[in-house]
């Protein structure tokens, strides 16, 4: 088998599980120090009872995130030896210093949190969660910081055959790393507010402790709009800065093969043939991509017949000739379609309960409600899509520029090998995802007053040989 | 001291923290089915690391991510070359922190019992496992000129890394015996120090053949004689000092010693192999060492601004947090939350 399809197959399926929990832990834990500072300001239990109930399940979604997060930072050095080797001098640091600076404060505060309700002063407690919160977007900050260099390399020079930094503060002002991040935290946000959103529906259709659900309903509206307004607003922003710096990528994601007219359509939908290199059938918006590249009606995008041209002048002299530039089309298109279908319905769905709450009538319309739950994976979808456009979408390069992944991978590391990780990382994440939902579920189904109830004593112990 | 000697020292500590606190919740786990009788008892020892292990393993993650940032050639070459022991290592570490929390979500035995069995095997292998790669990286491993290493079974496995990885765990077991003597209460404190007692004998005897072995077997008494039989009998000092500590009951000092075991011993680890960071067992010209596997010297300089910054605060909220949980645990108190 072929390794490097193998460790790419096994860096996208770890990292795509990966992500899955981490948005959802930013969210939701952002969203629980609100509500635990609700209760701290205003001395309501219901606050206090919300704080621990999505607390709760905050805690389950956390511990996946964090050990699956462990095979991140082994599997550069694992998979890819020759990348680590190559970028390890500038790429090594951010994920040291988010180790150093993120972590420990994370996985400290949020052992200080859940053991220290009977510990801790009221605001002191308080602190500690806003702290793992605090930690959980540093977190994403530095992770990213080292995401952007792959996409839009800065502040190395080329030393021995390897990239060597020279220039730590063009590491932080990346510009990619200030349209992503904050893309990708807002992103955080509406996973975090459609996970309670959802769940709160539910509750309130069977009219579960409807003041609880409701209160907590409407932060969720509140985060949501935020949230998906915020990751539209900063997705075109990021869009923008990708027809700079990546204008493969962003010809790839609009099925652009040949230059557009000026001012350029945006594409809808097309059949893509990425053989013969054109479209069979497209359904256009005029205007709509000048819009989106340059914030106006005019100017045209090249297509990716003349930047293969132009990357071969370029780079043919880094990674040998013949390579071929254009990154699986049809993948970037539709992921990158797929992202914004679903962020687009965000905004909808957020907008709709914003007025829905105005009116007064939020536990009152069931077909509204009914929507939130499959909704729930709505912001889940957008994440990963939006992830395969970006990574996907780069490719043949894991360095932008400087480095391809046929080049990147571990050249004492056998397909076979891989294969085996990859299985035994399949059967473990099958087991995790079932335990997950279905701890998720129990504890949603036993409602926020378990947790009052959930101070008791084990008195039996079928296990004790010795007899108790 | 140049930059790149600095960052061994700066991840020998790092690895030395790691053992020192990671060591005892290891201890602890293992001890949940070695030392517990019930599943009450499982769930007070799992309660005394609680707050703290997930920070814990985080002083591994950090360890591994100084390696790549200031030996980028050493982290590429170790963690290619130890695939599948290192591939063993993340499922344990997985396994084991989601049963942490997955152990009492579900108010049934069977499912905690089962939780609690990954505790216990997520407990003793990573640091039989890390011995073993810590061990036989010592011995030297098969890396060639162009520093990857291709290594065959043996070169894991052999008597010295078993015996490594061995002693390592042993060390790790007897210092979650002592967290566990020093952090509960009653029939539980009493038979801790007392299996404490007679682990450290066993800990005595694994380490003075481990000594031995490693005289025959790799080169450090030859590379650093004075400073490796320095912290030799500091290692056994501290296992002797423990033993009498915990003879006399004094729970603290003999915790503190099994901790220095620790320290020591992952020192004298990291001096043997200094200035090396693999050895090669092909060619002496192939090892790795701190002056080529590092990163350029800008690199090395900004990591050690950002480091000798951030560590002291991670230090300080660290000991706040175990001031904090400083009281026993017992079983009249929430046994969960």
């Amino acid at each position: 088998m072929d390794p490097v399809f193998l460790a790419r197959f096994q860096f996208a399926a770890t990292t795509i599980f990966h992500f899955f929990f981490v948005p959802l832990s930013i969210g939701l834990v952002f969203m629980v120090a609100l509500m635990e500072t609700l209760y701290v300001v205003k001395k309501k239990e219901i606050y206090k009872k919300m704080a621990k109930f999505w607390g709760h399940l905050f805690l389950i979604n956390f511990a996946v995130g964090v050990v699956t997060g462990i095979i991140q930072e082994f599997q550069f050095g694992m998979n890819w030896s020759d990348y680590s080797r190559f970028v390890g001098d500038v790429f090594g640091a951010p994920l040291a210093i988010e180790a150093l600076l993120a972590f420990f404060m994370e996985s400290t505060f949020i052992g200080l949190w859940i053991f220290g309700w009977d510990r801790l002063m009221k605001k002191v407690h308080l602190a500690c969660i806003w702290l793992v919160s605090f930690g959980t977007l540093l977190s994403g900050f530095w992770i990213l910081m080292a995401n952007s260099f792959m996409q839009v390399p800065v502040g190395f020079k080329i030393n021995n055959g390897r990239a060597e930094m020279n220039d730590f503060l063009a590491l932080i002002t990346n510009g990619q790393l200030w349209v992503e991040f904050p893309h990708v935290i807002t992103g955080a946000l509406c996973t975090g507010a459609f996970f309670i959103a959802g769940v709160s529906a539910v509750n309130l259709l069977k009219k579960n402790h409807v003041e609880f659900y409701l209160k907590s309903m409407k932060i969720a509206i509140i985060i949501g709009l935020i949230g998906s307004i915020g990751t539209a607003l900063s997705g075109h922003t990021q869009a923008q800065f990708l027809v700079k710096t990546q204008p493969m990528k962003m010809a790839a994601a609009e099925g652009i093969w040949k230059d557009t007219a000026d001012p350029a359509p945006w594409s809808a939908f097309a059949i893509i043939d990425s053989y013969k290199k054109e479209n069979k059938f497209e359904v256009n918006i005029p205007y709509a991509m000048s819009f989106l590249a340059y914030s106006k009606f005019e100017g045209g995008l090249k297509g990716m017949e003349t930047l293969q041209k132009e990357y071969t002048v370029k780079y043919d002299s880094v990674v040998g000739e013949g390579t071929n530039y254009i990154p699986p089309v049809k993948t970037t298109y539709w992921s990158f379609r797929l992202m914004i279908g679903f962020g687009m319905g965000m905004i909808l769905l957020s907008l709709m309960g914003a007025y829905l709450w105005k009116k007064g009538r939020l536990e009152r319309s069931p077909i509204f409600l009914k929507f939130l739950l499959p909704a729930i994976a709505f912001p889940f979808l957008a994440n990963t899509f939006g992830w395969l456009m970006t990574e996907v979408g780069r490719q043949p390069w894991t360095v932008f520029g400087l480095m391809t992944t046929a080049d990147s991978i571990s050249p004492n590391v056998s397909g076979g090998t891989i294969l085996f990780s990859i299985i035994m990382y399949l059967l473990i994440f099958t087991i995790l995802a079932s335990v997950m939902i279905y701890l998720m579920v129990h504890e949603i189904k036993k409602g926020p007053e378990s947790l009052h109830g959930i101070d008791s004593k084990v008195t039996t112990d079928p296990f004790n040989k010795v007899g108790a | 001291m140049e930059l790149s000697e600095l960052w061994f020292l700066l991840i020998a500590i790092l690895f030395i923290g790691f053992f020192f606190l990671e060591g005892f919740d290891f201890g602890v786990g293992m001890s949940t089915r070695l030392l517990a009788r019930n599943q009450i008892e499982r769930t007070v020892m799992v309660n005394t690391i609680g707050p703290f292990w997930d920070a814990n393993e985080v002083w591994l993650l950090t360890g591994g991510g100084a390696i790549f940032a200031a030996f980028p050639n050493w982290y590429a070459t170790m963690f290619s070359g130890y695939y599948l022991p290192l591939l063993a290592v993340l499922l344990c570490l997985i396994g084991r922190g989601v049963s942490f929390e997955f152990r009492r979500k579900v108010d049934n035995p069977r499912w905690t019992n089962t939780w609690d069995w990954v505790i216990f095997f997520g407990s003793l292998l990573p640091p039989f496992l890390i011995g073993v790669l810590f061990t036989s990286m010592l011995r030297g491993m098969p890396i060639q000129a162009d520093m990857n290493m291709n290594a065959s079974f043996t070169d894991f496995i052999n008597i010295y890394s078993l015996w490594g990885g061995l002693t390592v765990t042993l060390l790790c077991f007897l210092h979650g015996l002592n967290f566990l003597a020093l952090k509960t209460v009653g029939d539980i404190r009493q038979r801790a120090a007392a299996l404490a007692k007679k682990v450290v004998l066993a800990v005595l005897g694994a380490l003075v053949i481990f000594v031995v072995l490693s005289w025959g077997m790799t080169d450090i008494f030859k590379v650093r004689p004075v400073m490796e039989s320095v912290l030799v009998v500091l290692i056994i000092l501290a296992y002797v000092l423990a033993y009498f500590f915990i003879n006399k009951k004094r729970e603290g000092l003999a915790f503190t010693m099994s901790g220095l075991g620790l320290a020591f011993t992952v020192s004298a680890i990291f001096a043997g192999l200094f200035p090396r960071v693999m050895i090669s067992s092909i060619n002496k010209a192939f090892d790795l060492t701190v002056y080529n596997a590092s990163s350029g010297l800008y690199s090395l300089k900004i990591m050690t601004i950002v480091a000798l910054t951030i560590l002291p605060f991670v230090l300080g909220y660290t000991i706040w947090s175990y001031y904090i949980f400083r009281k026993r645990v017992t079983d009249k108190e929430q046994l969960t939350y």
